[in-house]
């Protein structure tokens, strides 16, 4: 191969591994669902069938970063069986005198219980807008699978925490920094 | 041109025509004036670097925050300002230190340097496959860092000046929560120009290499060095783009809103850290493996003998380059990742201690019973070989994911990263500097000065680095201002060492100085018949185009 050719392949090798730079944004997201790496939990369409005689106690966790609202869990922890539904509810308080539009960002604690934690629905799903002075009640549907009974990694744990973390959609850094510029 | 080209025959029979001043150093396209170009660069910024690494063994040789904050006092600040000034200045100096010596130092040296001068001389070709290219790279090189060093001096954070973020650039504190200031934009843009120099220089070096070998040459009579650029140049083609998507990313996070490492928008900071050490760690192989094939040719030439196990030798740096590729997270273990994950990070490091152990023995094996000449450039690379081995074997210790949750971020860090860098590199680089020399300029360097920044070199180099294992070990954490007392002793005695670097360093420069003006003629081969590749077969300094009939290499010859 002459010059020229084999200098393009190798210039379209670097450019190949430029974009598998910016893959790597959808493929970590994958990852992290599909694995439940990082305790990412998951998403589920229906409840399972069995539910089994193990419990775990589930314990809830809530946090505010850069947001005016206050946010808590109306119970600390429950029980559940495996497989069984549970039902938790959370409270987001809008302290301020405008509206504000939430997003949370969550997970579970053991990480290695991402994969079997389910969510059949949650408010952490999608934008929220809490009105100046509004009260929210937000609930979380879950169960945790029973597939976790089989998993030897996965049998010490007594506990899992669901932590949720709230955001101000509008107020992080990068936008507020372009609109200061325009 | 067709004229200047008929005017070359007619006026220079010798084919040494050399353009004016302007023209030969500024719009340079010949490989051996583009290496120079680069050596020169590396020794400016190599000095910038490494003034912001005696800031930091000033700062740190007592404890207090002394010096920087009597600094900023004369820069008008006084009481608590001076002293918040002093800390930013700080991470500044540790920031810039790093960055300069790796982007601007290491690798203009080995690879723009070395590479540039050796890799066409070696393999019989009489230029770079693109040599208006290898311009461009060189240029770009030196507007990187020039934009590397204006980013110090405009905003940062605040009212600080510059980046302080460490020179991995971490978000949050490189997005614009911690750095919101232009600094950082700049640095981005710096380390975007450097790593397209970098890439146009690796795609003229791996076409060079594998379409302008002198006939007769197979890859597998290849020399090593020239084996050893391949390699890098592969790595850099492969690795720096991935830089310069986190660095996009980065970018458009801080400027266009994007959120790939913020939590609050979906975002992971961690993937930054990801994207990062998958550049990361192929970049430390990227500065050590030129300095592997330089002390291999050493070796061999001063025992005269053929270096032992060559084709292991090659094949043992094709191994360190493609491993290099899987095991960045080991620089990660503290982000809490799974223990599964560990593991496997743990085992695949640990990995590279084969090759690597393989060019070590090999290097030994190639003295053993050799007629040893402890000339200049020897000394150096048998400096190069205890040094890269001390480092070598911390990075075993860290590579264990249990230790490094102990010693991720402290001084054992640093003193490991040091030895097989600061040490490792920068010894193979001296010890090509004096291997080289004569070749490249003609003269002769005085060995009486050559052996004296060795031993003050060596000396002072282990002074300054063997301490800080003792400071990490005992819980010094890295980029700090300030230290617990208790740790003032080491602190005290590596800044010494510092000062007898210092030293050598100024022996260093009073040797190039003695040589260019006494200006001994050099001769074509100093070293004898162990100096076996093609460059001795030339006259010193080699004519401005070489090889007008391309060497032949016959098949029994030894490469």
């Amino acid at each position: 191969m002459n010059n020229r050719t084999l200098a393009l392949g190798f210039g379209a090798a670097a450019l190949g591994m430029l974009g598998l730079a910016f893959a790597s944004k959808p493929l970590y997201d994958t990852f992290c669902r599909v694995t439940g790496f990082g305790g990412t939990t998951q998403v589920a369409e229906a409840a399972p069938e069995e539910v089994l005689d193990r419990t775990v106690n589930v314990r809830f966790d809530s946090n505010v970063m850069n947001a005016p609202v206050q946010f808590r869990a109306l119970q600390t922890s429950m029980d559940v069986h495996l497989g069984e539904h549970g039902l938790a509810f959370f409270e987001v308080t809008n302290t301020s005198d405008r509206d504000v539009s939430l997003m949370a960002s969550y997970n579970v604690t053991p990480h290695r219980a991402g994969i079997y934690y389910n969510k059949l629905e949650c408010f952490c799903f999608e934008e929220r807008i809490v009105e100046a002075g509004e009260t929210k009640k937000l609930p979380v549907v879950y169960f945790v699978s029973p597939e976790m009974d089989a998993d030897s990694n996965l049998a010490d744990v007594r506990t899992i925490t669901l932590s949720y973390t709230f955001y101000e959609t509008d107020n992080f850094r990068g936008a507020a920094k372009s609109a200061a510029l325009n | 041109m067709a004229m200047d080209q008929v005017s070359t025959v007619h006026d220079d029979h010798a084919h040494d025509h050399k353009p004016g001043f302007f023209t030969r150093w500024f719009l340079s396209t010949n490989h051996k004036d583009i290496g120079t170009l680069y050596l020169v660069f590396a020794i400016i910024a190599g000095i910038v670097g490494y003034t912001l690494s005696g800031i930091i063994r000033l700062e740190l040789a007592q404890p207090g925050i002394g010096p920087l904050t009597s600094l900023m006092e004369f820069f008008g600040y006084s009481g608590d300002q001076a002293i918040e000034h002093a800390k930013h200045f700080y991470n500044v100096v540790i920031t810039y230190h790093g960055l300069i010596m790796i982007f601007f130092m290491v690798m203009p040296a080995l690879i723009g340097g070395f590479g540039n001068w050796f890799v066409p001389l070696m393999i019989g070709a009489p230029d770079m496959a693109f040599p208006r290219m290898n311009n461009i790279s060189f240029w770009l090189t030196v507007a990187a860092f020039i934009m590397a060093c204006i980013s110090m001096l405009i905003p940062g954070t605040g009212q600080f000046l510059g980046f302080g973020g460490g020179w991995v650039l971490y978000p949050p504190l490189s997005s614009a929560t911690g750095h919101p200031g232009p600094s950082m934009d700049l640095l981005i843009l710096s380390l975007h120009t450097a790593g397209i120099a970098s890439i146009l220089g690796a795609i003229n070096f791996i076409v060079t290499i594998l379409n302008m070998r002198a006939p007769g040459m197979t890859l597998h009579k290849m020399p090593l060095f020239a084996w050893s650029m391949l390699v890098t140049a592969v790595l850099l083609l492969l690795a720096l783009p991935v830089l310069a998507g986190a660095l996009t990313m980065l970018l458009t996070d801080r400027n266009f809103g994007s959120q790939f490492f913020d939590p609050s928008g979906g975002g992971d900071p961690i993937m930054f850290q990801h994207l990062f050490w998958f550049f990361g760690h192929p970049e430390v192989y990227i500065m050590i493996l030129p300095a592997f094939g330089i002390i291999s040719h050493i070796v061999s030439t001063f025992s005269n003998k053929p270096v032992f196990g060559y084709l292991g030798m090659a094949y043992a740096m094709v191994s360190i380059g493609a491993i290099g590729f899987i095991v960045w997270a080991h620089h990660m273990y503290t982000v809490g990742m799974p223990a599964d994950m560990k593991a496997y990070f743990v085992a695949a490091t640990m990995v590279i201690a084969v090759p690597t152990g393989i060019k070590i023995f090999s290097w030994i094996a190639t003295m053993w019973g050799g007629s040893i000449d402890f000339a200049v450039p020897m000394v150096w690379a048998i400096g190069f070989i205890f040094l890269f081995t001390v480092g070598g074997v911390t990075g075993v210790v860290l590579a264990n994911a249990g230790i490094d949750h102990i010693l991720h971020d402290t001084y054992y860090v640093v003193a490991h990263f040091h030895y097989v860098l600061s040490l490792g590199a920068v010894f193979g680089l001296f010890a090509g500097w004096y291997y080289w020399f004569e070749k490249m300029f003609g003269v002769k360097y005085n060995k009486t000065i050559g052996y004296a920044h060795f031993w003050t070199m060596f000396v002072g180099s282990n002074l300054l680095f063997f301490p800080q294992h003792f400071l990490g070990l005992n819980g010094m954490p890295r980029r700090y201002i300030d230290y617990a007392d208790a740790f003032s002793t080491w602190h005290f005695w590596s800044s010494m060492g510092y000062a007898v670097t210092l030293v050598a360093t100024l022996i260093f420069f009073v040797g190039v100085i003695e040589a260019a003006v006494r200006r001994r003629k050099g001769v074509g081969n100093p070293w004898g018949e162990g100096a076996t590749t093609l460059e001795w077969t030339l006259p010193s300094p080699p004519p401005f185009h070489q090889f007008n009939e391309l060497p032949e290499v016959k098949p029994q010859e030894h490469h």
